[in-house]
C-alpha cells in the first residue's frame, strides 16, 4: 500500500517539476513548485520524518509560494 | 555554442556526482557510534521523548542558534531593501476578496495560530518544534493577508517580540554555561518527569522563544513584501 502511494506521489512530483520548468505562464509554474513541495512533505511523512514534513509543508508549499506571488506581482508592475 | 557546452558540462558533472551517490547508497543495518550514543543515552541525558528535538536544541543547540541568526539576517536584509515610502499613492481598484476566503480566514486564523503555538510548546514531546511552529504561525498571517489585503501587521509589536525572544534565547544559553554543563545546556531547569509538558529542562522555554522569533521574522518578511505591492515603480 505504502509503495503504491510513494509511486503515485513521485510521478506527480516529477510531472509537476517538469511543468514548473516548461510552462509559459509563471503563475502556473509557481503553483507547480508548491505542489512539488506538498507531495514531498507527504513523502517525508511516509519515510518517518514528521519534523521535516511539517517544515516542508509550512515553508515549502505555504510561505515560499506566496512570496513568489508577491515578487511576481511586483516584477509585473515594474515592467 | 560555448554557453550550451558549459550547460552540458555542468549537467554531466552533476550526473557524475549523483550517480556515484546513488551507487554508494544502501540500507545501513547498524547505527553509527554517535547515533548509538544519542539513541541509548538521549532520553536519560536530556529527558525529551522526541529525540530529534533533544539533538536540535541540546546536543546541536549551537547550530540552531546559527540558523536563527541566518533567518534574522534574511529578514533584516528584506526589510532594508523593501523600505516603504511614506507617501502611499492612490490604490488601484482591485477585485473583492471571495466570500469563501473571508469566511475561512475568520474561522481558521485563530485555530492555525493555536496549532503553531501547540507545535512549539510540545516540541520536546511530539514531532515539531520552534521552526515548524513559527512557520505555521506565519502561514496564519498569509491567510489573514489574503483575506484582507489592506491589513497591516503592527511592526512595533513584531520587532519587540523578535528582539526579546532572541535575547532570551542567548541568555538561556549563557545561563547554561554558569549553572550547568555548557552553552545551551538544558539542565538549567530540573529535568522533571519524563513525558510531561514541564520537563526536559529548558527545552520548552528555548523552543517557545525560537518559535516566537521565527514566527515574527517570517511575518515581518511577508508584511514587508505586502507593503510594497501598492507602490508604483
Amino acid at each position: 500500500m505504502n509503495l503504491i502511494i510513494i509511486i503515485v506521489l513521485s510521478v506527480v512530483m516529477v510531472v509537476m517539476a517538469i511543468t514548473a520548468i516548461i510552462h509559459k505562464k509563471l503563475a502556473v509554474a509557481v503553483i507547480a513548485t508548491g505542489v512539488v513541495s506538498l507531495m514531498a512533505s507527504v513523502m517525508y511523512l511516509l519515510m518517518a520524518a514528521p519534523d521535516v514534513a511539517m517544515t516542508e509543508a509550512a515553508i515549502g508549499s505555504g510561505l515560499s509560494t506566496i512570496i513568489f506571488f508577491y515578487v511576481l506581482n511586483k516584477i509585473r508592475k515594474a515592467k | 555554442m560555448i554557453k550550451n557546452f558549459f550547460i552540458i558540462a555542468i549537467l554531466a558533472g552533476l550526473a557524475a556526482i549523483f550517480v556515484t551517490l546513488f551507487w554508494d547508497f544502501g540500507d545501513s543495518e547498524t547505527l553509527t557510534p554517535l547515533a548509538t550514543h544519542y539513541a541509548t543515552n538521549g532520553a536519560t541525558e536530556v529527558g525529551a521523548p522526541n529525540l530529534v528535538t533533544s539533538i536540535v536544541v541540546t546536543y546541536r543547540g549551537f547550530d540552531t542558534l546559527g540558523e536563527v541568526t541566518i533567518l534574522f539576517l534574511v529578514a533584516s536584509i528584506v526589510s532594508f531593501f523593501l523600505k516603504r515610502e511614506k507617501v502611499q499613492k492612490e490604490i488601484a481598484p482591485k477585485r473583492e476578496t471571495s466570500e469563501i476566503i473571508l469566511t475561512a480566514a475568520k474561522l481558521l486564523v485563530p485555530i492555525v495560530m493555536l496549532l503553531g503555538v501547540y507545535v512549539f510548546i510540545n516540541g520536546h514531546l511530539t514531532p515539531g518544534g520552534g521552526f515548524q511552529g513559527g512557520a505555521i504561525i506565519a502561514t496564519a498571517f498569509v491567510l489573514l493577508l489574503m483575506a484582507n489585503p489592506d491589513f497591516e501587521i503592527n511592526h512595533k509589536i513584531i520587532a519587540t517580540v523578535e528582539s526579546v525572544s532572541g535575547i532570551a534565547f542567548v541568555l538561556i544559553g549563557v545561563l547554561g554555561i554558569l549553572l550547568a554543563g555548557g552553552f545551551l545546556d538544558n539542565k538549567v531547569l530540573p529535568l522533571g518527569t519524563f513525558g510531561k509538558i514541564f520537563s526536559a529542562g529548558a527545552i520548552p522555554l528555548i523552543y517557545s522563544f525560537v518559535g516566537l522569533k521565527v514566527g515574527s521574522e517570517l511575518s515581518n518578511i511577508l508584511s514587508n513584501l505586502q507593503g510594497v505591492q501598492k507602490e508604483e515603480m
